[in-house]
């Protein structure tokens, strides 16, 4: 099957601010199931928030806080992560999530217009402390499926899942 | 040779003995696993080594020693996700990946209809959303034919029947001739989600009124006022009654009651009364002295 043309190639979120490289982002042409069309406003509100809750969970697991997730994730997506710090904190662990790129595209707008989905395939690197020691570094690639639904300012990730490969 | 050199030839050394141990060390393990299932890992030679299962959704952390089978029991990785497998020893660190699915059997689902009142017969005008579940709240993935029914009290029902893509299904529904209350239910097997829509008349249909004098005034009346499809239209909604003559205008706003809408007018020889509700109009009368 074709790939639908890309709409957006190599866009750069800047990231910087806390010190991190920047990621490249793909955007492609939404392939949306349902009757709603969605509006280019919205498109570019849901994606600026999505890449914004990786830099969300960027410093919530490098720092074990669970209360940095809460701007941008929100349900069941919120409270799974939150576990895993949780988790990480009883185990001595930490872990840095660095996203490099990501090549996503949003395949669902739901009719009533309270959720959009978005398929991501993100590459990241991630690396495992134990009591301050680094124990590696590794590159991830994986296709995250996400959910956002609307919150009062922002659109926030109501699941936030890795499909297998 | 100075001591920097020393140093990274030293290094090197390490790396290699490193290198050349992992390449001795190897780890078996499913490469998918049900979520919520039990399953096992197994590495290979001796001694002490710790292994972390590691994943936004879930950290694991075991002391294993090699050579055994390290199991994990049936609830311990629930989360859906992508992990890494990490067994490290002293003079080793090997890694794997592992993903996690979500569980078949579908257990809850996320299930969002709009509008919950709207008028009757009009076509797709309520449409519902589901997203699908496993007992672990890990989104099912998997196609999964979901029944989308829209039944009302005299048991008529609109059937329809969507297989979800990416866990997400969505339909659109009718809302039917009669008013009251509708139940719209998202069905998967045994697994239910019920929504209920209520719906109220349409628009007022063939709105007419009657006059007869009443004195010096006149008595202008309706017929009960219903919809198109013989709906009574609810008390309260408002009927306006508008007097046009060559002075001027009169209008008077009246609820309905009793499903009519009753005024009383003054007459001007030529006037014409209309009567209308909302933006539909009935019928006119003009009044010659």
């Amino acid at each position: 099957m074709q790939k639908p043309p890309l709409i957006f190639c190599a866009f750069l979120i800047l990231s910087s601010a806390i010190g991190f490289p920047q990621e490249s982002v793909r955007i492609e042409t939404p392939a949306l199931l349902g009757p709603r069309s969605l509006p280019e406003q919205a498109r570019t509100a849901v994606i600026r928030d999505y890449l914004q809750s990786w830099q969300s969970l960027r410093a919530a697991f490098d720092q074990n806080r669970p209360d940095l997730l809460s701007p941008a994730f929100v349900g069941t997506a919120q409270d799974k992560l939150a576990g895993t710090i949780q988790q990480q904190v009883a185990l001595g662990i930490s872990t840095r999530y660095q996203d490099r790129a990501h090549d996503l595209q949003i395949v669902f707008y739901s009719p009533e217009g309270l959720s959009i989905e978005i398929i991501d395939k993100v590459n990241y690197d991630i690396q495992i402390i134990d009591n301050g020691r680094i124990k590696t570094v590794q590159h991830v690639t994986s296709t995250y499926v996400i959910v956002l639904t609307p919150a009062e300012v922002r659109w926030r990730v109501r699941v936030f899942q890795a499909e297998s490969e | 040779m100075n001591i920097r050199s020393v140093f990274l030839l030293n290094t090197m050394a390490l790396v290699m003995m490193q290198l050349s141990i992992a390449q001795d060390v190897k780890m078996r393990l499913q490469k998918t696993v049900e979520a919520g299932a039990a399953f096992s890992i197994q590495s290979t030679g001796n001694g002490k080594a710790t292994l972390y299962i590691v994943g936004p959704d879930q950290v694991l952390k075991r002391e294993i020693q090699r050579g055994e089978t390290t199991l994990f029991a049936a609830g311990q990785l629930y989360n859906a996700g992508h992990y890494l497998v990490l067994i490290e020893g002293e003079n080793f660190t090997i890694s794997d990946a592992l993903d996690v699915v979500p569980a078949r059997k579908p257990a809850a689902l996320s299930f969002l209809a709009k509008p919950s009142r709207l008028p009757v017969s009009l076509h797709n005008a309520i449409t519902g959303a589901v997203y699908v579940f496993d007992a672990y709240h890990n989104l099912i993935l998997i196609p999964t034919p979901v029944t989308f029914e829209m039944t009302n009290s005299s048991g008529a029902a609109q059937k329809h029947i969507v297989v979800t893509q990416d866990g997400s299904a969505w339909t659109e529904m009718d809302s039917t001739a009669q008013q009251g209350i509708d139940n719209f239910v998202a069905r998967i097997d045994d697994l239910s989600s019920v929504r209920v829509i209520e719906q109220v008349p349409g628009d007022p249909c063939g709105l007419k009124m009657n006059a007869r004098l009443s004195g010096q005034e006149l008595q202008l009346a309706t017929d009960p006022v219903r919809d198109c499809n013989g709906n009574a239209i609810p008390d309260g909604t408002i009927v306006t009654f508008t007097e046009t003559y060559d002075e001027g205008q009169s209008i008077v706003d009246v609820p309905l009651k009793h499903g009519i809408a009753e005024a009383q007018m003054s007459t001007h020889h030529g006037a014409i009364f209309s009567v209308a509700s909302g933006v539909v109009l009935g019928n006119q009368i003009r009044w010659e002295k």
